[in-house]
């Protein structure tokens, strides 16, 4: 229980924090916009990143490799969107089929493999775990992760205010309304879905990069994180008066958060293979909190 | 300007909770018509504005507005056409969203949405104009999340919503029934002062006789999904609601009106 090795730990917890606060902005778009649960991220988790670092081992730069993440990260969102709406399928549903769609076509991207490693001194990475400490400023990978947050944030705020981007948020606080103003809800599902789900294959590139590797089991439980990330900025910053942009920047404050508190409680010990059950675990908590709360006030418990 | 060809629905048709709730009802609406609707529970009278909006299509018949033949027509393209306020305060708005924004989204229906700005610095203006006409000081609040709103506010912001941009038809389903009396009243003075402004051609269902009388230039009673009774110009000013209660148990056989118009 060496406190210095607690603090060299943490820069690489702030920068896994940042990219999985990115995936988490994804989680929220779908989440608290759309009022889905969507459980495709588990597979674009990982699908992002294995198209990413198989195109980049093919030579491609990483600009591209990031952009072909995004689209690709945006058909699987336009399949579990198509299922949802028009195949009339459950949300949650539809999302469980794509994930386990997902993960044979994320072995066919890896060549049929579990792990597709990348070499930093070889290929030019935009982030890694090695751009952490002893690198020029421009080359930080921290610095670089809060430059595209900030870029991102900037890309949805103005997006979500637009006529298209202002009926996606129609849709998620009231359909029946929404359709009766003339907004074909089918359609803005599916594109909240894609803009989530590119979202978060683009965080999958970044992810894969940051760890020098794709992996097929990247994305398991992702929604998770995603879903702790959102809830621990609402706890900690909910009642902070805030518009659209402030709340996406805190959303991925709480990606940085989770991965902070993962850290120090590694450091105090705890197998980092029970992890998994301690993340379900609170999120289970906190996600159970609103409707305890109205149940102890007497309503209808259904909040 | 609105054409109901004798249409049917039936709901869990081929179970034992079939039911024929729209059975070959027709109507026909002339432009700037006001017709108030009135019948007991069951009769179809909210079913009869579902099928025109389009909630889901029709078993058999057609429905035509303003010459255009719309059965067919998704009820997303058909509010292009309709204005429509709901029973339920909840409804009618996005709660999450701004007075403005819950506007602007109104003021595009019927057009196709794009990548331009969600509202602009004039529709503001407007809007806070617009606004004045439901007397409630809404004009000041425009960035007030409609969540916060009271229910009477919400059902008359929602009746402004419906009519911000034109309506061929104005659909309320008894849009002041979860209201207070003098919210109700309010609600169906600003509805009132709406439809005469621009003109509009009107479908009101209501369980107030009273307020089926005082209202519009036409009152139709319906039962089992039909019309049994319909009045208008010199001859509807002229009732009283013992007439209407009287016709209503002349056409359901004796059996007497439900409580609820009792009631009122």
């Amino acid at each position: 229980m060496n406190i210095m090795n607690l603090l060299t730990a943490l820069p690489g917890a702030v920068a896994q924090g940042l990219i999985w606060g990115i995936m988490a902005i994804g989680v929220y778009i779908t989440y608290r916009l759309l009022d889905l649960a969507d459980l495709t991220v588990d597979g674009t988790m990982c699908t992002g990143g294995a198209v990413c670092i198989m195109l980049m081992l093919k030579g491609y730069p990483v600009w591209m490799a990031l952009t072909v993440a995004f689209l690709v990260g945006m058909l699987a969102g336009f399949v579990t969107g198509f299922l949802h709406t028009f195949m009339g399928i459950p949300a949650i549903l539809a999302g469980i089929l794509s994930q386990l769609g997902l993960y044979s076509i994320n072995l066919r991207i890896m060549d049929n493999k579990a792990n597709q490693a990348i070499n930093v001194d070889k290929y030019h990475l935009l982030v890694s775990l090695r751009y952490i400490k002893n690198v020029p400023v421009y080359q930080n990978t921290i610095l670089i992760v809060a430059v595209i947050i900030v870029v991102l944030i900037a890309v949805l705020y103005w997006f979500f205010g637009t006529e298209i981007g202002s009926a996606i948020r129609a849709t998620g606080s009231n359909p029946n309304m929404s359709r009766a103003q003339g907004i074909n809800t089918d359609v803005t599902k599916i594109l909240g879905l894609m803009i989530s789900n590119g979202i978060v294959a683009f965080a999958s590139g970044l992810y894969a990069q940051y760890q020098g590797f794709a992996d097929i089991n990247a994305g398991r439980g992702a929604i998770v994180i995603g879903l702790a990330a959102v809830i621990i900025s609402q706890v900690l910053f909910g009642k902070i008066q805030s518009n659209f942009a402030f709340k996406l920047a805190f959303v991925s404050f709480g990606g940085v958060i989770y991965y902070l508190v993962l850290q120090v409680v590694l450091w105090l010990g705890l197998n980092a293979n029970d992890l998994k059950l301690v993340s379900a675990a609170i999120v289970a908590v906190f996600l159970a909190i609103p409707h305890l709360n109205a149940k102890r006030k007497g309503g209808a418990g259904n909040a | 300007m609105l054409k109901l060809n004798s249409i049917y629905k039936t709901f869990n048709a081929g179970t034992v909770n079939e039911k024929a709730v729209l059975n070959g009802l027709d109507l026909h609406l002339e432009h700037g018509d006001f017709v108030t609707v009135i019948g007991g529970n069951g009769a179809g009278k909210s079913t009869m504005l579902n099928a025109i909006a389009g909630t889901w299509f029709v078993d058999k018949g057609s429905i035509v507005i303003d010459g255009k033949d719309v059965t067919r027509l998704a009820e997303h393209k058909r509010a292009a056409f309709l204005g429509r306020v709901f029973q339920d305060p909840m409804t009618g708005t996005a709660a999450s969203m701004q007075i403005e924004e819950n506007l602007a989204l109104a003021a595009r229906r019927g057009q196709p949405r794009g990548l331009r700005a969600g509202i602009t610095a004039k529709e503001r203006q407007e809007y806070r104009e617009s606004l004045k006409i439901l007397e409630l000081g809404l004009e000041d609040r425009l960035t007030t999340k409609v969540g916060l709103l009271s229910g009477g506010q919400r059902q008359a912001l929602t009746l402004l919503m419906a009519t911000l941009k034109k309506p061929k038809i104005l659909l309320l389903d008894e849009h002041t029934a979860a209201l207070d009396p003098k919210t109700a009243a309010k609600v169906l003075e600003a509805t009132e002062r709406i439809v005469q402004k621009d003109n509009l051609t009107t479908v009101m269902i209501t369980h107030n006789m009273k307020d089926a009388i005082a209202h519009g230039n036409r009152l139709i009673m319906m039962h089992e999904g039909r019309i049994i009774y319909d009045v208008k110009g010199e001859e509807k000013k002229g009732l009283h609601v013992k007439d209407l209660l009287a016709k209503f148990e002349e056409a359901s056989g004796g059996e007497f009106a439900n409580d609820r118009m009792m009631l009122n």
